[in-house]
C-alpha cells in the first residue's frame, strides 16, 4: 500500500496570532489549596451552606440565651398563664398565632378568656404550667447541642486516638483491640446507653457518659481502616526512615490526611447522639424535670396533643430542623471532601 | 470457612458472655429496691423474699447461678410480675416484636429499594430530587414524633386504623410505618448511589449494545449488582429497629419485648433487663453472623477467610 501525499499549500493555515498562543501556557488562577478546593465545592451544595447557617445560627441563640433562659427561669410555673397557644406581635389575623385556639370546632381567644394582659405576648405559646414554651424549647435546644458537641468531642479525642493507634500498631494490639470494638457493637447502642441510664442516675451527665461508651466505635473504625492504609504510604515511610517518632507521624502525617473521614464522620454521629438525648428523654429515662429538653418537650406535648397541638408540634418543628440541618451539612461536607463519590 | 465460622462462633460465645456479665454487676450496682413497698416490709418478710429470689447469696454465687441457669434457657424470675419466669415473659412477648420488626423491614427495603433505583434512573430530574428530599426527611424526623403523628392524623382523625392495641393486622399497620420509615431512607440514599455507579460500569453498557431493553437491564444486571452490598445494612437496621421498637411499641401499646424493657427499666426489674438485654444481644450477634456468610455466599469476591485483617 503505498501513501498518498497529502499536499497542502502553506496558506491552506491560519496562524494564531502570536499573544494567544502564550496565552496557553498561561495558568489564569493561583492555584488551590486542599481546603480552598473544599470550600469552593461546598459553597456550591446550597442546602448544606442554608444547613451550616441554620445550625450556626441555633447554636449562637441556643447558647447566647443563657443569661437569660437559665434552671431559675425554667422552673418559675404562672398557672394563670397555663396552656396559652402562640400570641405573636403583629400577627392578629392568623389563627393560631393572634392568642386564638379551637375549641368545639370554633377559634376563642385563650388570652381575653384567662384573663392575661393585652401586652403580655408569648411566642409559642405556654404549657400546662404557664411556662413560656419558647423559653423552654430555646434550653432544650441547648441540651441537644451541648449532647451533640459531647458526642462530637469523644468521637474527636477517643474514636480517632483508638482508630490511629489500632491502625499503627498492626499485629496483635490491633486484633485485641478490633475485638473490643466488635464486642462493644455487638450490643445495640441502645442498650449500653439505657443501662448507663439505669445504674446512673437520670440525667445530662449520664447521658453523656453513656455517649462516650457507645458513639465513637465507627469513627475508630473507619480511622484504623484508613490508617492501615496510609501507613504504606511513602510520606510516612520517609518520616519512619528519618527517625521521626511515632507520635510526631501521627501528629503531622496521619490525623492531616485523616481530616475529611474524621470531620464526616463526626457529622453524621452528631444527629444520632441527638435523636439519643430525645428519645431517652421521649420514653422518660433521659432528662426530667426539672431539667427540660426537647425529647421532655415531645414527651409533654404528646400527652396534650389532642387539644393543645402546639405543644407538641413547636418541639418536634424545632428538633427536625436541627436534625435535617447536620444531615444536610454532613451530606455536603462529605461532598466537598470526596467529589469522586457521586452524589 | 468452617475456621472462619468456629472462630467467629467463639467470639459470638465471647461477646455474650462479656455482655452477661457487665450487665449483671450493672444491675447489681443500680440504685432502689426491686421490691415496690420495701418501707413498709418487716425484716422477716424481707429475709423470706430475698430468699426465694437468691438475693441472700454472696454476689459471685448469684452471679454463677445466673450464668448457668442462662444456659439452660432460664433468666431467673420477674421481680415485677411474681412468680413469673422472665424467660416465658420474654417469649410470650418477642412474637410481637418480631412480626413488627420484620414487616418494618421488608416494607422500608423493598420501598426504598424501588425509590432508590427510580431516582438513580432519573438521575437528575424532579423524581430524583423528590426521592432525595424524602429520604432526608425520613432520616431526621425521628421515628416516635412521626409515630405520635401518624396515631393522632391518620388513626383519631381520619380513623383509618386501630390508634392503638394489637391483635389484628389493621393494628399492625401505623407502627409498621412508623418504624419502617429509617430503613426505608436509609435504603433509597443506599441503592441510589448504588445503582448511578453500576449504570455507569461496563456490563450495563454491553447489557444496551446486545440490545436488551431498559427494563432488562435494570432488572438482570444494574438491580442485581446494586443490592449486593444491601446485605451488609442488615446489621445496622436490626440495630435501628430494635431501638426503635422501644419507644413504637410504647406509643401504640403493643405487647412486644420493646415495650417491656421500658416499663422493667421504670420498676427496677432487674432479671427482665438483663434478660431483655442479652435477647437484644443474640439477636444482633446472630444476625451479624448471618449477614457476613450471606455476603460471603452472593458475592464470590469475598473471601470470609481473608475478611479477618
Amino acid at each position: 500500500m503505498t501513501e498518498e501525499k497529502l499536499n497542502l499549500p502553506a496558506d491552506a493555515f491560519d496562524p494564531l496570532p502570536k499573544d494567544e498562543a502564550q496565552d496557553n501556557e498561561n495558568i489564569a488562577g493561583p492555584s488551590l489549596s486542599f481546603a480552598q478546593n473544599v470550600w469552593l465545592r461546598f459553597k456550591q451544595r446550597k442546602a448544606a451552606v442554608i444547613s451550616a447557617i441554620i445550625v450556626i445560627l441555633m447554636i449562637v441563640v441556643a447558647f447566647g440565651s443563657t443569661p437569660f433562659i437559665n434552671k431559675s427561669t425554667l422552673v418559675k410555673s404562672h398557672p394563670q398563664y397555663a396552656n396559652l397557644p402562640a400570641k405573636v406581635p403583629g400577627m392578629g389575623a392568623i389563627n393560631g398565632l393572634n392568642g386564638k385556639i379551637k375549641q368545639n370546632g370554633k377559634w376563642v381567644d385563650a388570652y381575653a378568656q384567662n384573663g392575661v394582659p393585652k401586652d403580655k405576648y408569648f411566642i409559642a405559646g405556654t404549657d400546662y404550667l404557664g411556662r413560656s414554651l419558647g423559653q423552654r424549647i430555646i434550653y432544650g435546644t441547648k441540651i441537644s447541642l451541648i449532647v451533640a458537641l459531647v458526642a462530637a468531642f469523644f468521637d474527636l479525642t477517643i474514636g480517632v486516638a483508638y482508630g490511629i493507634v489500632s491502625g499503627w500498631k498492626g499485629g496483635g494490639v490491633d486484633n485485641v483491640m478490633q475485638r473490643i470494638i466488635e464486642i462493644i457493637s455487638s450490643v445495640p447502642n441502645l442498650v449500653i446507653v439505657v443501662l448507663m441510664l439505669v445504674v446512673l442516675k437520670p440525667g445530662i451527665g449520664s447521658i453523656i457518659i453513656a455517649i462516650a461508651i457507645s458513639s465513637w466505635t465507627t469513627m475508630a473504625r473507619q480511622v484504623r481502616a484508613e490508617t492501615l492504609s496510609l501507613k504504606n504510604e511513602e510520606y510516612v515511610l520517609a518520616a519512619r526512615s528519618l527517625g521521626e517518632s511515632s507520635w510526631k507521624i501521627a501528629w503531622k502525617h496521619l490525623v492531616p490526611n485523616l481530616s475529611s473521614i474524621i470531620i464526616i464522620q463526626t457529622m453524621y454521629t452528631i444527629p444520632t447522639a441527638i435523636f439519643f438525648e430525645a428519645f431517652l428523654s421521649f420514653i422518660g429515662i433521659g432528662i426530667s424535670a426539672p431539667e427540660t429538653s426537647l425529647g421532655v418537650l415531645l414527651n409533654e406535648g404528646q400527652k396534650n396533643f389532642q387539644f393543645l397541638p402546639y405543644q407538641m408540634w413547636y418541639p418536634a418543628i424545632v428538633l427536625c430542623i436541627l436534625m435535617i440541618a447536620f444531615n444536610l451539612l454532613g451530606d455536603g461536607l462529605r461532598d466537598a471532601f470526596d467529589p469522586r463519590g457521586q452524589r | 470457612m468452617a475456621r472462619y465460622l468456629l472462630k467467629r462462633i467463639f467470639y459470638m460465645i465471647l461477646t455474650l458472655l462479656i455482655v452477661a456479665t457487665v450487665t449483671f454487676f450493672l444491675m447489681k450496682l443500680m440504685p432502689g429496691s426491686p421490691y415496690a413497698n420495701e418501707a413498709k416490709m418487716t425484716l422477716t418478710q424481707r429475709q423470706i423474699m430475698d430468699q426465694q429470689y437468691g438475693l441472700n447469696k454472696p454476689i459471685w454465687q448469684q452471679y454463677l447461678i445466673y450464668i448457668a441457669g442462662m444456659l439452660h434457657g432460664d433468666f431467673g424470675t420477674s421481680f415485677q410480675y411474681s412468680n413469673q419466669p422472665v424467660a416465658s415473659l420474654i417469649g410470650a412477648r418477642l412474637g410481637a416484636s418480631v412480626q413488627l420488626g420484620l414487616q418494618a423491614l421488608i416494607l422500608g427495603v423493598v420501598l426504598g429499594v424501588i425509590a432508590g433505583a427510580i431516582a438513580a434512573m432519573r438521575q437528575g430530574t424532579w423524581v430524583d430530587s423528590t426521592a432525595t428530599v424524602i429520604s432526608i426527611l425520613g432520616k431526621s424526623v425521628p421515628n416516635f414524633v412521626l409515630a405520635v403523628l401518624l396515631q393522632y392524623y391518620i388513626g383519631l382523625k381520619l380513623g383509618w386504623f386501630p390508634i392503638a392495641g394489637w391483635g389484628q393486622f389493621s393494628q399492625t399497620i401505623m407502627p409498621t410505618i412508623a418504624l419502617a420509615v429509617g430503613p426505608f431512607a436509609e435504603t433509597a440514599r443506599f441503592i441510589r448511589t448504588s445503582m448511578v455507579d453500576t449504570l455507569s460500569s461496563d456490563y450495563i453498557e454491553l447489557g444496551k449494545a446486545k440490545g436488551l431493553s431498559r427494563m432488562e437491564v435494570i432488572r438482570k444486571h444494574a438491580m442485581r449488582n446494586s443490592m449486593i452490598p444491601l446485605v451488609t445494612l442488615i446489621g445496622p437496621y436490626a440495630v435501628a429497629l430494635m431501638t426503635g421498637s422501644m419507644v413504637i411499641e410504647n406509643i401504640f401499646n403493643v405487647p412486644g419485648i420493646g415495650e417491656q424493657f421500658v416499663k422493667s427499666i421504670l420498676t427496677n426489674d432487674y432479671p427482665t433487663i438483663m434478660g431483655i438485654t442479652m435477647v437484644y444481644c443474640i439477636g444482633l450477634v446472630v444476625i451479624l453472623l448471618i449477614t457476613d456468610i450471606v455476603y460471603g455466599l452472593i458475592d464470590p469476591r469475598i473471601r470470609l477467610d481473608e475478611s479477618e485483617a
